[in-house]
């Protein structure tokens, strides 16, 4: 899983590397052709061996203490656990959701729920992401969740848990369209409540307008 | 179905719910004492309020949105105008992230400044609540005190950064504007002069008695309710938790600077009127630390002109004025991010705004909106 | 001559006086209330570090002719079935309530429309009560359920406060032992010293109660801007506001008269039978020169032409309405107008110093809640009042049959009022304490 949320990786030093392998030749010919000679420039078809290599990534993974506990307790349902820049995160199943909520609330003691938010990935299977940050005030520790969610999944809501993602988890269906079962107020919370859409999609484009809504509430036409 | 904008008159809606016949009062968006734009439709049982609803959104803006579609550092701007009453900390907060993506660090000389800057900010987003706060109280005269010295400090911002309001600061790996001649003596002139006015605010409002019994016990929180609805900055501490992220999480040049965490005892709206008036006490005190001794050296780490960073992803939180203010950001390794998710203090803080206000006269309502210190450009983005 | 004129000069002969004052009243209480609204305006500018209104007029001093202008020239919007002879009617009754009760009331001891009622205070009181009427009325008249709600909210809180207010001048009345006006200043000047020092008690909770009574703050919940009932004067607009505007500043007004004549001394001069001191008399030539000589000196600082030309122009003002009072003494003929003159200086002075007073209360102190405002009338001020009334009768009592010093039977009935008031004070905090521990143990956020 922790790979599937990498997206297509466009490694970063290609276009540099087939400039240099189509502008200067490797270093076993004899000249640099100058461009008044007109030689032609030979088509080079693999990268010189002096390409600076693709930088890491910057995911490793992430085992301590608490990572073999989520583990034991939930076993396969922690599908991943990494570190990004020193940030850790557990990739989780969203069928166990609210059992690894309630588990990291009572358990683990994280009891401030931070932030809950969602990403898009639309070449995925599974196209969302949830992300939740928990922190903890005992140990000063913060700890990030990843679920993944379908289209039309309908993940459980932890507003039982954590009252505090009753707006937020508002403001995620009111983005990207993902209802939550359980939620006690499942509504828009940002756009007006008739509009058709969900703006944060990939597939929404940044000039996109629900017109029909506009027209028939503010009584003008889109982009004025 | 039409969510018209209600205008300025109130208007009664006689609607059965829960099976009694409460009275739904509407506090429309526009409202001398709302803040901004922000609904509340208040269900009345007589005089006392028995549950509320918030509608937001008027001023959403879709910055999350427009982060996709700009770089790095074409974002920035973009950030100020969400809290736009602390712009510097929302700067501080993004090029903090983007930093932490980048994996570079600022220069000391560019954290100090930012610090001095921050804390500056943070005295003036206090002062303008304060002002706005005793006023729909009542009290007519802190608000122009609480202006003039605002004034200094947006003073000082404009001779720094060329604006009052929303500066754009900070740039991402440092600072791009040298620290001018004469700021140390300036930070050191106002806050100088700021003990004295924070007297006056004192002598007007602390132990007025009118003051205290439109406070005392309205508006109560207590801790553990604030971390289970996620309320953090001055109203967590009013309720009596001892915390702050300058303090457990360090970041720009906190860690070298003594200063205390005011803490409150009963989480009501006089215990964070107390905590905000000694936050800015401290403020004062990082500010006149910080400036004895700004190091030397590079304004700016190594951040190339183009900004692309590894994919991956990053959260990074900070102390803004009104709680925590956090930035998740993603990159998929364009010049542009592929996700910003601002997470709002004022948005979180204001799900409080129903468990507060229960069983409250109506006439309380403005001075609990008020003691939660929201801004709608946070609210909504 | 046909009768009929010999009957009309025969009533200007004998009523002139009455005639002449009370059109200067009917005529300069509009003016003066919209210049007071400046001075306030002014003041609380000063109080808060800016300059108030500057540009119409120098120093905006045309200001109040300017709002009266927009006023008179505004559209006038009637609310939808509205009943229209009240809505018409209510901010007359309001304007005319208070005009009204200034004629029983002396502006110093020449200035009066009526001659003395025998029941002079009760008179003023009384007819400046009926000004709530207009109130009610215009609330209901505005066919709105929140114009009324207002309107019922600062009734109530108005009666309230009458009575309390009432009950604190009885205990100057009963120092001064009449109704009457004029009687009860010449009492504090026989006994040379005026009734706050007596009944400091009665003073302050007259204060308190008349600040309520006129709606201001820090008791100005029903009008004020920030709260969500409107309060009655929504659906005025216009001219019409503007009458219960100036209602409410010449109540001001007359409030002070009344806080003036029972306390202050009315038109005595500070320490009116010591000779020594008669040199006092000379007070408002002296004030007025002494304010042109400032005018002058400011002049020549003035950085514009046009303002040092303004400064000239007060200061000349200044020295004439000085060289007005000095005329009766150089002048003997004119001898007659010397009391009247000066008494008038004298009472408008404190009626300005009680106003100022008000605005400065207004510009400091924050806003009461509705519901600890009527507790505040309600279970200290009306209890506290009933208790200083009996203690300035036990006073007197004390004074007259068993021969007490007077300033000694009145100290230590203070002493006991004011035990009786912190007592109440204290049952009140209780109260507050236990009231909010009920509201904060109530709920739950399972709903």
């Amino acid at each position: 899983m922790a790979d599937d949320s990498k997206p297509p990786q466009e490694p970063e030093g290609t276009p540099p590397e087939q400039k240099e392998g189509v502008k200067a030749p490797a270093p076993t010919s004899a000249t640099s052709p100058t461009p008044s000679t007109g030689a032609k420039p030979p088509v080079v078809a693999k990268p010189p061996a002096v390409a600076p290599k693709a930088p890491p990534p910057a995911q490793t993974p992430w085992d301590n203490e608490l990572v073999r506990r989520y583990r034991e307790r939930f076993g396969d349902a922690i599908m991943a656990a990494m570190e990004d820049r020193k940030q850790a995160y557990l990739v989780i199943d969203s069928a166990k959701l609210l059992e690894i909520a309630r588990y990291s609330r009572d358990e683990e003691k994280f009891d401030l729920f931070e932030d809950f938010t969602a990403v898009d990935w639309p070449k995925r299977e599974k196209r969302f992401d949830l992300i939740a940050v928990l922190y903890s005030f005992a140990h000063n520790m913060r700890l990030r969740l990843k679920i993944a969610v379908g289209a039309e999944e309908k993940p459980a809501s932890v507003v039982e848990i954590w009252p505090t993602a009753n707006w937020l988890e508002r403001e995620i269906f009111d983005m990207f369209g993902i209802e939550f079962a359980g939620h006690p107020d499942m509504k828009r919370i940002l756009l007006p409540d008739g509009w058709q859409g969900h703006p944060l999609r990939k597939d929404y484009d940044i000039l996109q307008q629900d017109t029909a809504w506009v027209r028939e509430n503010l009584g003008i036409e889109s982009g004025q | 179905m039409a969510d018209r904008v209600q205008d300025d008159v109130i208007r009664q809606q006689q609607e059965t719910l829960l099976g009694a016949d409460e009275l739904v009062l509407n506090m429309g968006p526009q409202h001398p004492s709302t803040h901004g734009v922000l609904r509340v439709k208040l269900k009345l049982d007589g005089e006392r309020v028995r549950g509320t609803e918030c509608v937001i959104g008027y001023l959403h803006r879709g910055v999350e949105k427009i982060a996709e579609n700009r770089t790095y550092q074409q974002f920035a701007p973009y950030v100020d105008r969400m809290d736009y009453v602390a712009a510097v900390s929302n700067g501080l907060g993004y090029c903090e992230a983007v930093e932490k993506l980048l994996s570079v660090e600022a220069p000391d000389r560019a954290k100090v400044i930012r610090t001095i800057l921050t804390e500056l900010q943070r005295i003036a987003s206090h002062l303008l609540w304060l002002g706005t706060h005793a006023l729909d109280i009542g009290a007519l005269t802190p608000l122009f005190y609480c202006m003039r010295e605002r004034e200094e400090i947006l003073k000082i911002f404009e001779k720094y950064c060329g604006a009052r309001l929303t500066t754009h600061a900070f740039r991402i790996g440092g600072l791009q504007y040298e620290s001018y001649d004469g700021f140390e003596q300036d930070v050191g002139r106002f806050c100088n002069d700021f003990e004295r006015r924070i007297q006056e605010y004192v002598d007007l409002l602390t132990g007025n008695s009118i003051w205290i019994g439109r406070t005392r016990n309205v508006g109560v929180l207590n801790a553990a309710d604030c971390i289970a609805l996620g309320a953090t900055g001055p109203i967590l501490r009013a309720a009596g938790v001892k915390w702050d992220l300058r303090k457990a999480q360090p970041y720009a040049a906190y860690e070298r600077y003594q200063f205390e965490i005011p803490v409150g005892t009963n989480g009501d709206t006089y215990d964070r009127y107390m905590v905000r008036m000694e936050e800015m006490r401290q403020s004062r005190l990082i500010c006149l630390q910080a400036i004895e001794n700004i190091p030397a050296g590079a304004i700016m780490g190594k951040v190339g002109k183009v900004i692309k960073p590894v994919p991956g992803e990053v959260y990074h939180s900070i102390e803004a004025p009104k709680g925590i203010l956090g930035y998740y950001i993603v990159s998929d390794g364009t010049t542009q991010p592929y996700r910003v998710r601002i997470r709002p203090p004022s948005f979180v803080n204001l799900q409080a705004l129903d468990k507060m206000i229960r069983g409250h006269l109506v006439a309380d309502v403005v001075a609990v909106i008020g003691t939660l210190d929201i801004v709608l450009g946070e609210v909504d983005r | 001559m046909s009768p009929t004129t010999q009957a009309v000069l025969q009533f200007l002969q004998a009523y002139w006086v009455e005639l002449v004052c009370g059109v200067v009243i009917v005529a300069a209480v509009p003016l003066v209330a919209g210049y007071a609204v400046l001075v306030e305006r002014k003041l609380m500018a000063d109080m808060q570090a800016r300059l108030g209104p500057m540009r119409v007029g120098p120093h905006g001093l045309l200001q109040p002719i300017a709002d009266a202008v927009k006023l008179l020239i505004k559209e006038d919007i009637i609310p939808r079935d509205a009943d229209m002879l009240i809505f018409w009617f209510a901010p007359v009754i309001s304007m005319v309530a208070a005009l009204t009760s200034m004629g029983a009331l002396y502006f110093g001891p020449a200035f009066r429309v009526a001659n003395d009622i025998n029941v002079g205070i009760l008179f003023v009181v009384g007819v400046s009560s009926l000004g709530f009427l207009g109130i009610i009325l215009g609330g209901w008249a505005s066919n709105s359920h929140y114009s009324i709600l207002g309107a019922v909210r600062s009734t109530a809180q108005l009666i309230s406060y009458e009575t309390a207010g009432g009950l604190a001048m009885v205990s100057a009345l009963l120092l001064a032992g009449t109704f009457k006006i004029r009687a009860i200043v010449e009492v504090q000047s026989q006994n040379q010293v005026w009734f706050i020092f007596l009944a400091p008690v009665g003073f302050f909770m007259y204060l308190v109660a008349s600040i309520a009574e006129t709606n201001r703050a820090p008791f100005d919940l029903p009008e004020a801007e920030s709260e969500l009932v409107a309060g009655y004067m929504t659906e005025y607009s216009g001219f019409r506001w503007a009458l219960y505007f100036l209602g409410e500043y010449a109540n001001m007004i007359v409030v002070a008269s009344v806080a003036t004549t029972l306390f202050l001394g009315g038109w005595l001069r500070p320490f009116s039978n010591v000779r020594w001191l008669s040199w006092l008399d000379f007070s408002p030539v002296l004030v007025l020169v002494a304010l042109g000589v400032y005018c002058l000196y400011r002049a020549g600082k003035q950085p514009v032409k046009v303002q040092s030309g303004f400064m000239w122009a007060v200061a000349l003002g200044c020295f004439a309405v000085a060289a007005l009072f000095l005329t009766p003494w150089i002048f003997s003929p004119l001898r007659f107008a010397l009391p009247g003159l000066n008494g008038a200086f004298w009472f408008l002075l404190k009626v300005s110093a009680y106003i100022y007073m008000f605005m400065w209360l207004r510009f400091t102190l924050p806003r009461y809640r509705f519901d600890q405002l009527m507790h505040l009338g309600w279970y200290i001020l009306i209890p506290l009042a009933i208790v200083n009334v009996f203690s300035v009768g036990l006073a007197l009592l004390l004074e007259m049959e068993f021969g007490w010093n007077r300033w000694l039977a009145l100290i230590v009935t203070t002493i006991l009022t004011l035990g009786v008031a912190a007592y109440l004070v204290h049952l009140n905090d209780k109260r507050g304490a236990a009231a909010s521990a009920a509201v904060v143990a109530s709920d739950s956020y399972a709903g």
